[in-house]
């Protein structure tokens, strides 16, 4: 938060600020105590900005930028580290960049995007109290993540139990133990089978999962209902089944039928959205999906977009980075206990190869056939699909045919004469990269402060010089405002910042946690007690609120 | 004609001088190159600050004094040659692409680390990984020689592709590990699990070896080739026996978790 009376009026630019249904429109914008406000006094610093571009910070919903799965990706890559040094300032630190940079870097890279919020996709709940705090030395954006509770035994054993209230408040502790801000599910069931049955994985998410008498899609139609009704700001944040393989759409497609009536966020879609014979090449399959996400409300989901170039997987699907892994690449696997499973995988997208070269131009068309940006948003699920830094060049892709044709040009030319690519000529709009990027990720997040720039938002701000080439634009914004304080000017780091943590508090009955003790007694390496990640961790941080609070049960005490 | 740096001032901590190479140095002035800024610790220092300097740029280098705390000598060097009358610190001729480094004392760890061309000899002894890949990276040097007269430690050669290393003492552990291709000739002995995880590739011991199971005996030879090898050795100063020259080998070959295409020599008899 900037020094109370620092204030700001941002003069002359274009605002482009969907969520206010402003449109390029040349207003000012008035910043006062970290915050917009309506009026600011005589005093207020100016920046003169005629025709440059005003967009609120951008905000990425689905990316992996802390925590122990990513310091594995950094030991595993010095490599990557010692080509990409990324030098300190006078007012920032210094770190190291490639694919998985180090905290300060990430923090710093993102805001040399002009993002200023991110949440990481995927911590177990064991190594919460880890990406706190490396998040407390990444720094300028705001973040926060969602806890993995898909594949948690004890969860897994209510609801084989029928304990649905029991089930329910065990989401609230755990989300609340953990400072999550939501809920992910990654392959629901597919850990069990990785680990009890020697590195086998579901296949059919209507076979039930051994020990459990459970359906991997039960599973996951009773997470979805839950944390809805737990009125989470963020709904279930789902890593579908069968992630990656040939005619995985229509797991994907059962998946979110059985979320009918609720919410949930489908995350990467791309990697859901091949058609074809399993063990054959991947087809398209990217129509039949986003058909169903367009006419279906309660759907929201980002697209996980390929790049080429290097990337790392890196996930809870640790059957899947063992199914990728080769003699010649380098692959790791860690132990999470009874939560969850993680595998980490260097790896490299190319373009003469069809499969990759198929996944780049399935990430395209699911945006350009996309009816509804308040639902499909930007991503490149971090560094699984490519590193955030690819995130300028994927825009131009979205905004520029003439770029689409030209790079279309250069890849794997069967793979694209297979694709939809081609007959797709739909150019993304300025007000359309906005929605995607911003306002819709924070609507999605029950961030009612964030993207966007109306009285009362967080003063999160960049403003682009206007470019035909919009990679070019996007890569290097002129102005970046984090919480009311200039961090960039002129492209050049003026200040440092923390960030705010920003997490949420269910409501649950803490009877539940004399369930849950026993439990940890018998099958944990850390004792119940020194689990849960206390006050002391978190530095500046806000709590979302839930949704319609006045509707959920009051909290009995902590 | 030859540039001459001698070390007046022994850092407390190490410098970091990619700028003493003949690249880098050509044509400035006597006072250019006093101006040349280094690493010392953190702070930027100028290369007059330690040195002093006799003549202006030209493309030989010669550094006198002890120079075991002045890193990268010699880096990204494509031509010309660094004699360093003394020893030389870490990551001595990094990059290099030719030319020649000659030290006449000892050289520290990464010696000639991503080299592709040209020489270094050292005639004392160095420390790790001479010749390796940086962590991490698959590919080791590409190409050019590596002379140690002396006794050098662990990983000798890691993951390296192409070119000669030629030890005339010890080698310590694990000598030519992930080795895709190339050539290591150890004339006093090597540590254990050499070869470990190597591709392709050619591992000479004059002395027996406590080789790996993965790898298996397949023949005794006379190696026409390694007498060329030799040969050159001994014109660069290295001892070498006619027994050596012209004797019986036994070839291990391995290493089998890998493709099996990599030999490990050992010399048997005369």
């Amino acid at each position: 938060m900037a020094e109370n009376g620092t204030e700001l009026r941002i003069k002359g630019g274009k605002v482009y600020d969907p969520a206010n249904g402003i449109d390029g429109e040349v207003r000012d914008i008035l910043v006062r105590d970290g915050r917009i406000v309506d009026k600011v006094s005589e005093k207020a610093r100016t920046f003169n900005i005629p025709g440059m571009v005003v967009m609120p910070g951008g905000i990425d919903i689905h990316c992996h930028i802390a925590g122990p799965k990513v310091n594995l990706s950094r030991k595993l890559q010095p490599e990557d580290h010692r080509l990409d040094v990324h030098p300190g300032t006078d007012v920032t630190r210094s770190g190291v960049g490639g694919v998985t940079p180090s905290t300060f870097a990430t923090g710093y890279r993102y805001a040399m995007l002009g993002y200023t919020t991110a949440f990481d996709a995927a911590v177990p709940p064991l190594a919460a109290r880890h990406v706190i705090e490396e998040f407390h030395d990444t720094p300028v954006i705001d973040k926060g993540f969602y806890v993995l509770l898909g594949n948690n035994m004890f969860l897994y054993d209510l609801l084989k139990q029928g304990r649905k209230q029991d089930f329910k408040d065990a989401i609230a502790w755990w989300v609340t133990a953990a400072r999550a801000a939501s809920v992910k599910l990654v392959n629901a069931g597919g850990d069990e089978f990785w680990k009890g049955r020697r590195n086998e994985n579901v296949t059919d998410v209507n076979e039930k999962i051994d020990p459990f008498d459970l359906t991997p899609l039960h599973a996951t139609a009773a997470f979805i209902e839950a944390v809805d009704e737990l009125n989470m700001p963020h709904p279930a944040h789902i890593h579908c089944n069968n992630l990656g393989h040939s005619g995985n759409i229509q797991t994907t497609l059962d998946t979110m039928k059985a979320a009918e009536g609720h919410r949930a966020h489908i995350a990467h879609v791309q990697f859901h959205s091949y058609a074809g014979e399993l063990g054959k090449r991947v087809q398209t399959g990217s129509e039949a999906i986003i058909d169903y996400i367009n006419t279906h409300e309660n759907i929201t989901t980002d697209i996980g977009m390929v790049m080429f170039g290097k990337a790392t997987a890196m996930t809870a699907d640790a059957p899947l980075t063992w199914m990728l892994r080769n003699k010649d690449t380098k692959w790791i696997n860690a132990d999470t206990e009874c939560e969850s499973g993680c595998g980490v995988m260097p790896f490299s997208y190319q373009d003469t190869n069809y499969t990759h070269t198929m996944q780049w131009a399935i990430g395209l068309e699911l945006f350009l056939l996309s009816q509804d940006p308040w639902r499909v948003m930007f991503s490149t699920d971090h560094p699984n699909g490519a590193s955030f830094r690819t995130y300028p060049r994927l825009i131009r892709l979205l905004m520029d045919r003439g770029f689409r044709a030209e790079m279309m040009k250069q890849v794997n030319q069967k793979a694209i004469s297979n694709s939809l690519l081609p007959q797709l000529d739909r150019e993304y709009s300025l007000y359309e990269i906005a929605i995607i990027t911003r306002a819709a990720p924070a609507r999605a997040l029950g961030l009612a402060n964030k993207g966007h720039l109306g009285v009362g938002a967080d003063a999160d701000i960049t403003i682009y010089t206007d470019d035909e080439n919009r990679e070019r634009m996007f890569n290097a914004p002129r102005y970046v405002i984090k919480a009311g304080k200039p961090i960039i000017e002129d492209h050049e780091f003026v200040d440092d910042h923390i960030g705010r943590f920003l997490h949420a508090e269910p409501v649950y009955d803490p009877a539940i946690e004399d369930h849950i003790r026993p439990f940890f007694d018998d099958y944990y390496s850390i004792r119940f007690n020194n689990y849960r990640v206390d006050a002391s961790y978190l530095h500046d941080h806000e709590v979302m609120p839930l949704r319609n609070s006045g509707n959920g049960r009051k909290k009995k005490g902590k | 004609m030859h540039t001459e740096l001698e070390l007046t001032t022994v850092p407390e901590v190490p410098i970091e001088a990619e700028c003493l190479s003949p690249a880098k140095i050509k044509g400035l002035s006597q006072s250019g190159i006093e101006h040349l800024v280094m690493m010392h610790g953190n702070r930027k220092v100028r290369v007059g600050d330690f040195f002093r300097v006799t003549g202006n740029g030209q493309s030989s280098l010669r550094l006198e004094g002890d120079l075991s705390r002045v890193k990268y000598i010699g880096a990204g060097m494509k031509e010309g040659e660094v004699r360093v009358n003394g020893s030389a610190g870490m990551h001595l001729g990094a990059g290099m692409s030719g030319g020649v480094i000659r030290v006449s004392g000892d050289a520290s760890d990464w010696v000639g680390p991503e080299m592709s061309g040209g020489r270094i000899e050292v005639m004392g002894n160095a420390g790790h990984m001479v010749g390796s890949a940086y962590r991490g990276q698959r590919v080791g040097i590409m190409g050019g020689e590596i002379l140690i007269h002396g006794n050098v430690k662990n990983e000798l050669g890691s993951a390296m592709r192409r070119g000669l290393i030629a030890v005339g003492g010890q080698a310590g552990d694990f000598v030519g590990v992930n080795m895709r291709a190339g050539t290591i000739v150890v004339m006093g002995g090597m540590g254990i699990r050499a070869g470990a995880g190597m591709v392709r590739g050619s591992i000479i011991s004059f002395e027996p070896v406590e080789l790996l199971p993965t790898f298996t005996y397949s023949c005794w030879l006379r190696p026409t080739f390694l007498r060329f090898y030799l040969c050159h050795l001994g014109q660069s100063g290295f001892e070498i026996d006619d027994d050596h020259m012209s004797g019986r080998y036994r070839r291990y070959c391995g290493d089998s978790v890998e493709e099996n295409r990599g030999e490990i020599l050992v010399f048997d008899s005369r």
